[in-house]
């Protein structure tokens, strides 16, 4: 991992963000007043109940929505440039494989459109792949592989065209726990070989606080930021870090954090 | 067995309603020739008999048809004017060219609708207004009208079969680039991919099994649109024109000959369009 724990240097910075979505049923404030720097290198998990806005916040960093009010910047550009210069790679809560595609095929989508060269576009292939433990099944179609399989071809596309920020919303949300606590040792994995400031929604406990070096508390009505938690755990994590005392304490305090957003309704 | 049984039973059944209704229906017949010879009606064996032989029966009995099929198609050299195969040509042909400008036109104009907001509100009502104008009142007008132009034979009768088969493809491709959903559009639009990419890559791939549902009906429509195109020429040539000359001399098991043939002809085409959809979607990898 070397020295990338680099906090100067923002990667994505919020300030006095709002947005307010008109409804039919009247304004709806997806997101009130979020302020958040994001270093580069950061693992930065956001997790609330459902309508807190951390997925809308992710989608306001990829360009998706576009903030009403308040300050976006990510790598200190607007979030529409940072997309148009392919700052990210976005993973969605279901893997979304072209079925029509192999896993190859699905992983050169984002490479042929960005318009790489067919050779290097093999070789990045092959390297992402490799990347997601998946080598060897380039040639399968989506359905001949499992649902965790999927997923991890989905970072894989993500990752083909080395963006340095990676944005996940809850990509592993549909699947069981077996299978999310092995990903979720992966993706630790992942991130300490390539070095990417990672943005992911979730809304399990134990993996916001596995996974991440910040977690952000988020809570409804309005969608804002309720806390925000500097993880003291090591980056090098075994899975049997969760039955650590420091690990239990953290996983309190975000417990805490959502009951205390709650409080309001 | 266990799938060509109930289609054999549903056949005989059909057959044998059939021989049933010749008989009642071309009894009269025969009781009329009886009393103006002055002779007793026939017994139930002769009378079903001579409800099965009459040269121009209410209802010709299946076997009669069957017979004037065959006389049609292998009964002469395919350059007669009786041949059935001749005809049936000259009415694929027709039907093919429509078919292709009809499918061609619905696939852009289902395009534009999807990517133009204009198009969108304004087209799709047109097309559906299109399509409950009487063809058989517009058909006579439009050759007439070409006619005069110096326009003649194949080109008039294609574009009335493309005016009736766009439709369907229109409608299914329209349904077939909006399957996509917004979350595979988000992911493209992370790629900051433009609209070509979208379409090529996304949209028409998507598109392909509500394409070739599309193009059954499509290629049903095109032939009845070819058909129907050849019956205000004046009987000239066509299975169209087969229909109208059988009515026009009360030729009737003419009639239901060149009927089947047109059924046959119209199969044959959807058989094709099914292959070419069951290899395509092999090769895509979404075969079911």
């Amino acid at each position: 991992m070397k020295d990338t724990i680099n906090l100067g240097q923002p990667v994505i910075a919020a300030q006095g963000l709002n947005l307010v979505f008109q409804t039919n049923d009247g304004p709806v404030h997806a997101l009130k007043d979020v302020d958040l720097t994001i270093g580069k290198g950061e693992f930065v998990s956001f997790i609330g109940p459902s309508g807190c806005g951390k997925t809308t916040f992710l989608r306001c960093i990829a360009a998706l929505e576009h903030p009403t009010g308040g300050s976006l910047t990510v790598n200190g550009m607007t979030p529409d440039e940072a997309r148009r210069k392919r700052a990210y790679g976005y993973v969605f809560q279901a893997a979304g494989l072209y079925p029509w595609r192999t896993i190859a095929g699905n992983i050169k989508l984002p490479l042929e459109i960005m318009g790489f060269p067919r050779a290097e576009q093999e070789a990045r292939v092959e390297r992402v792949l490799d990347l997601v433990d998946l080598k060897g099944f380039g040639k399968k179609f989506p359905w001949q592989l499992s649902g965790g399989m999927q997923q991890r071809a989905s970072i894989a596309r993500a990752l083909a065209f080395d963006a340095d920020i990676l944005l996940m919303d809850e990509p592993f949300g549909a699947l069981d726990e077996i299978v999310r606590d092995r990903l979720n040792e992966e993706l630790l994995k992942l991130w300490a070989r390539t070095g990417k400031t990672i943005g992911f929604v979730t809304h399990s406990i134990p993996e916001a606080v596995y996974l991440s070096t910040k977690i952000v508390v988020m809570s409804p009505r309005p969608g804002r930021i309720t806390d925000v938690i500097d993880s003291p755990l090591p980056r090098e994590r075994p899975l049997d870090i969760r039955d650590t005392p420091e690990f239990i304490a953290i996983a309190h305090r975000v417990r805490e954090g959502l009951r205390a957003g709650h409080s309001y309704d | 067995m266990n799938r060509v049984l109930p289609i054999l039973t549903v056949v005989a059944a059909i057959v044998v309603l059939w021989y049933g209704a010749a008989v009642a229906m071309n009894r009269a017949w025969v009781l009329d020739q009886a009393a103006r010879a002055g002779t007793e009606p026939p017994a139930f064996g002769q009378m079903v008999v001579a409800t099965m032989t009459q040269e121009r029966p209410v209802l010709p009995a299946p076997h009669q048809v069957v017979a004037e099929l065959w006389k049609g198609v292998a009964g002469q050299a395919i350059t007669s004017k009786r041949s059935l195969v001749y005809h049936g040509w000259i009415t694929l042909s027709a039907t093919l060219l429509g078919f292709a400008i009809g499918t061609a036109a619905g696939i852009a104009l289902a395009v534009g609708i999807v990517h133009n907001r204009a198009m969108d509100m304004s087209v799709l009502p047109w097309a559906i207004a299109s399509q409950t104008i009487p063809i058989l009142a517009i058909a006579p007008m439009f050759i007439v009208v070409m006619n005069s132009m110096g326009v003649q034979g194949l080109v008039p009768k294609a574009i009335i079969s493309a005016y009736l088969s766009f439709f369907p493809v229109v409608v299914g491709m329209v349904k077939g680039l909006r399957a996509p959903d917004a979350m595979q559009l988000d992911l493209l639009r992370t790629y900051n991919a433009g609209g070509a990419a979208v379409l090529g890559k996304l949209r028409l791939p998507a598109s392909m099994p509500y394409l070739f549902a599309s193009l059954k009906v499509g290629a049903a429509a095109a032939l009845v649109g070819a058909i129907v195109g050849e019956l205000p020429t004046g009987a000239v040539a066509g299975l169209g024109a087969r229909l109208l000359s059988g009515s026009y001399y009360g030729q009737t098991i003419q009639i239901w000959a060149a009927l089947f043939a047109a059924a046959i002809v119209a199969a044959g085409l959807v058989a094709v369009i099914g292959l070419v959809e069951r290899v395509t979607l092999r090769r895509m990898g979404m075969a079911r």
